[in-house]
This record gives structure tokens, C-alpha cells and sequence, in this order.
């Protein structure tokens, strides 16, 4: 009587192995077609991702997608975006720029230069966020900001500083709870349906692709910001990027990752100390 | 504790033999439970309590709970339900390791997603207006825990939890709703019922006591 129940989780598992290797072909073909490194990325979000865009292209199997990827360079672009986009927003938890201001600012005024670099920037909001909260602490004429992405697409919006006029509302309260000190609307002008950012915000941002899985180190920075972005690689990939991240800050500098992302399980742990636990915000100490 | 007619139902001993062969239905792969995952949004708080309270000390198996929270929602969820139970309670960090005896929270703002042995979470679009959402929490650990798995929906305004529920029911494991008849709002365990996927439906008192008996197994090897 149990017999059919039985087989039948038996199938599931095996659908579920085959699947795991579908996965692992596409991940492997996209590689060595295209250049793009999805290999170590975090299992249960790539799959998510992976069959939202199966769905999407009205097929019904992951190696369905990988000929479809492979055959029709449009396809991989579709897919690219789906697995590169990350969710932004201005002033993204309010306390972790407040904390910021607080305890990082009043360090960074004892340099004479600052270079700051934003990776995984996506279409740069946090980018202009940053900018902003430097301009009125008096330093962004000492700043620079590499920001960076692995997706040109998103980095070209995130040059052009031009975001919905729907989302001001959430920024100006976020600005606010941030610790904002002026007027948020005096950042940007309202134009149809879209609000047009200072240019001068960007003078001292350089924007650049950058890919954390495959390229190396390109500067020494005093700050480094990676939020939202490791939650999407392995254990594995973590480990490597944050190697990188430790080969590019300058002793003492600043780590600033995502509010529940952690460098806990990986082996540069030691170097850090924690400046901000909440706001997961670390100093490198050796 | 006192348990209900249909939490009586899910207590091997006292089963009828009509009920054991449903019981055994429910369970097919006979393995150990080694995670128990927990949706719930509108009065959820409150029904977690009621469901971690009773629970002893030797319990064990690791619980990851996606309750509907504000986007700037903090410690207060989690600070909460320390004081209900004996497990540790926690926002769950990207990559966390799955530990026994423990309670994990998805972060407000956040998916949490599971694989075999560790957490992951992701900041994509929200699931039915939700982040966290309840179906990508159900999914995950359906895929990675298969029939060692236990699906609860408590008390929700929405359907979220539904397809998450077909899922673990797909690959084995085992769904329990609140009986909506009990809970502060019936829509979302009654669309995890009309679903078919639901073995056991309870109220809060009989879902602490099914899993007593449930995870005995775990208790004492």
C-alpha cells in the first residue's frame, strides 16, 4: 500500500539529481560560450532565477533553456539580466548610511585622499546615495567612487542617474532616517515621470564593468562597499571575493557588506574587526 | 497538554487503524524529520508563540519561520519570541548553517532560501507582494529536505504558502495547515488546504503536539 508512495519519492529525488546536473550544464555551457562564471553561484537563488526565465521563454526544462542559450545570443541577454539585476533602492537600510556617518566619516576626515569602491552596483543608487551623504559631510571633493557591475546594461543606467519619480517618496524618507542634513528633492529635478540627478553628484564617480568571479584587484581603496551581492554566490565564490576584497582595501580600511551578510565563514574573518556588528560594517586591522 | 480531535489524529497510539493507514500515507520515505519550515503573516507572531511554548527542552529539530514583517521590521520579532521559547532564536545570516535546536527568522527584507545543511537568502522582486515570501522558503527546503521536511501554515490574509505547499507534499514531505476555524485570519491555511496538499490540519495546540510525536524520532535515536 505504501509501495507507489515510496517510488514515487524515489522519482522526486532522481528528477531533483537530474536537475541538479541540468543545472550545472547550463551554468558550465554559458561559461564556455559566452565568458560569463554563474558556476559557484548560490544554488537554491540560481535555480529560482533560472526557471523564472524557463517560464518566461515558454519552454519547461533547464537543458530546454541551455540550447535556447546557446543557439540565440538574445536569449543569454534575457538570462544575463535575470541572474545580474540586483534590487536597489536610495539610501537602501537607512541605518547602516546613518551608521556610516557616525563612525566612518570622523575616520575618513584624517585622510587627504579617499578612494572608495562600490561593487556589484547595479543601476547605482546607493552610488548617488553615497555621493550625496559625502557632499554634505564636505568630502566628495576628496573622494573617488569606482562603481562597478558585471553588467554593462545596468551600469549605463546607473551613469545616466535617472530613476522613477515614484520611488522619491521612499527615498526622502529613507534620506531622512539616513540622517540627511539638507533637502532630498534639492538632488535631483522632476521631469514626466522621472527625476533627473545632479550631475555633479558623479564628477568624482567612475564607472566601470567589473566582474568579482573572474577579474582581479585594480586599486587599493580605503573603502569598499559589496551589499546584497555575496547572498547570490556559494560558499565557495565568497571566499574568493573576499580574498580580493582583502588584496584591494589598505590597512585600516573600511568593509561594508549587505545587513545580513557575514565574514564569519570565511578565512579573512581574522583580519576585520567590527566597527558597526548591526550594520555589518568592518575595519581591516591586519 | 490538551490536544484536539484532529491533534489526536496525528498520535500514532491513539490513531484508529483507518487513521494510521493516513498517517502512513503522509510519511512515505519514513525518514527522521531534520527541519520544519513555518509560514505565517497577519496574527502570526502570536501563533508562533503558542507553538514554540509547548515544546521541551529535548526538542530539537531546527525550525526556519517566514513571517510577513515590515521591511524595517528589527529585533522586535525575534526578541519577542525569545521570551516563548527554550531554542534560540535568530534573524537568519546569508549561509548560516542549519543547527539543531534552533529557530531561524527570515530577515525582513529579505528571501530566505535553504539548501542541504546551510540558509541563503536573496534580495529579489517580492513573491506575491512578499519579502520574505513564504512559497520561496517552502520551495527551497522542499528541493533540499525532500520527506524530511514539515510544512505549517498558520494565520495570513493572502495565499502565500499555497504553491509552497504543493511543493513539499511533491517531494514527500509532510503539510500541516492551522485549522482557520482558529486562526486570526482564515485566508491563507485555507488556500494551503484547497491546494489537496495538506495531510494534517490543527489547531495550534494539536501542531505542537504532532510535532512532539513526530520528532520523537529525532529525540531519542
Amino acid at each position: 500500500m505504501t509501495m507507489p508512495e515510496v517510488v514515487s519519492a524515489v522519482d522526486e529525488q532522481q528528477k531533483l539529481d537530474l536537475e541538479a546536473i541540468e543545472i550545472k550544464l547550463l551554468a558550465e555551457g554559458i561559461y564556455q560560450h559566452y565568458g560569463f562564471d554563474f558556476r559557484d553561484y548560490s544554488q537554491p537563488s540560481l535555480k529560482r532565477r533560472i526557471f523564472k526565465r524557463i517560464y518566461a521563454e515558454g519552454l519547461s526544462t533547464v537543458s530546454g533553456l541551455l540550447e535556447k542559450v546557446l543557439h540565440d545570443p538574445a536569449c543569454m541577454e534575457r538570462l544575463l539580466l535575470d541572474l545580474s539585476i540586483n534590487t536597489t533602492s536610495m539610501f537602501r537600510d537607512p541605518t547602516f548610511y546613518l551608521a556610516f556617518r557616525q563612525k566612518v566619516v570622523p575616520l575618513l576626515r584624517t585622510y587627504p585622499f579617499v578612494r572608495i569602491w562600490h561593487a556589484g552596483c547595479s543601476t547605482g543608487e546607493e552610488v548617488y546615495s553615497m555621493a550625496i551623504l559625502l557632499y554634505e559631510e564636505g568630502l566628495i571633493d576628496r573622494c573617488r567612487i569606482y562603481a562597478t557591475d558585471i553588467n554593462e546594461a545596468v551600469l549605463q543606467r546607473a551613469k545616466e542617474g535617472i530613476f522613477p519619480i515614484n520611488t522619491m517618496k521612499e527615498n526622502t524618507s529613507n534620506y531622512i532616517a539616513a540622517g540627511g542634513s539638507g533637502t532630498f528633492s534639492e538632488y535631483y529635478v522632476a521631469k514626466y515621470d522621472y527625476a533627473i540627478f545632479r550631475p555633479t553628484l558623479r564628477e568624482n564617480v567612475v564607472f566601470a564593468q567589473h566582474n568579482l568571479v573572474t577579474d582581479a584587484s585594480f586599486n587599493h581603496f580605503n573603502v569598499i562597499f559589496c551589499r546584497n551581492v555575496l547572498i547570490y554566490f556559494n560558499g565557495t565564490l565568497q571566499e574568493r571575493v573576499q580574498k580580493l576584497f582583502l588584496d584591494s582595501l589598505e590597512n585600516f580600511g573600511i568593509l561594508g557588506l549587505g545587513k545580513k551578510e557575514t565574514i564569519r565563514y570565511t578565512s579573512v574573518a581574522d583580519y576585520y574587526d567590527t566597527l558597526d556588528a548591526e550594520e555589518r560594517l568592518f575595519r581591516r586591522v591586519r | 497538554m490538551k490536544s484536539n480531535a484532529a491533534g489526536s489524529a496525528a498520535v500514532p497510539p491513539a490513531a484508529s487503524p483507518a487513521q494510521a493507514g493516513r498517517l502512513r500515507n503522509s510519511r512515505p520515505a519514513a525518514g527522521a524529520t531534520q527541519l520544519i519550515v513555518v509560514g505565517c503573516s497577519l496574527g502570526g507572531m502570536y501563533a508562533l508563540e503558542k507553538i514554540l511554548k509547548p515544546l521541551p527542552k529535548e526538542f530539537c529539530v531546527p525550525i526556519a519561520v517566514a513571517q510577513h514583517r515590515h521591511r524595517n521590521s528589527n529585533e522586535g520579532l525575534p526578541a519577542f519570541l525569545r521570551r516563548a521559547t527554550h531554542m534560540a532564536v535568530v534573524d537568519a545570516d546569508d549561509k548560516q548553517r542549519i543547527e539543531p535546536g534552533k529557530v531561524y527568522l527570515a530577515p525582513a527584507d529579505y528571501h530566505l532560501l535553504v539548501q542541504k545543511g546551510e540558509f541563503s537568502l536573496s534580495v529579489d522582486d517580492a513573491v506575491r507582494h512578499s519579502r520574505p515570501s513564504i512559497d520561496v522558503l517552502f520551495e527551497s527546503a522542499a528541493d533540499a529536505y525532500g520527506p524530511t521536511l514539515i510544512g505549517i501554515v498558520l494565520t495570513g490574509l493572502n495565499d502565500d504558502g499555497a504553491a509552497g505547499a504543493r511543493r513539499i507534499k511533491k517531494r514527500g514531505g509532510v503539510v500541516i495547515a492551522q485549522d482557520p476555524k482558529t486562526a486570526e485570519a482564515r485566508e491563507m491555511p485555507e488556500a494551503a488546504i484547497a491546494t489537496g496538499a495538506v495531510d494534517q490540519i490543527l489547531r495550534l495546540e494539536g501542531i505542537a503536539a504532532f510535532l512532539v510525536e513526530r520528532c520523537r524520532l529525532v529525540l531519542t535515536p
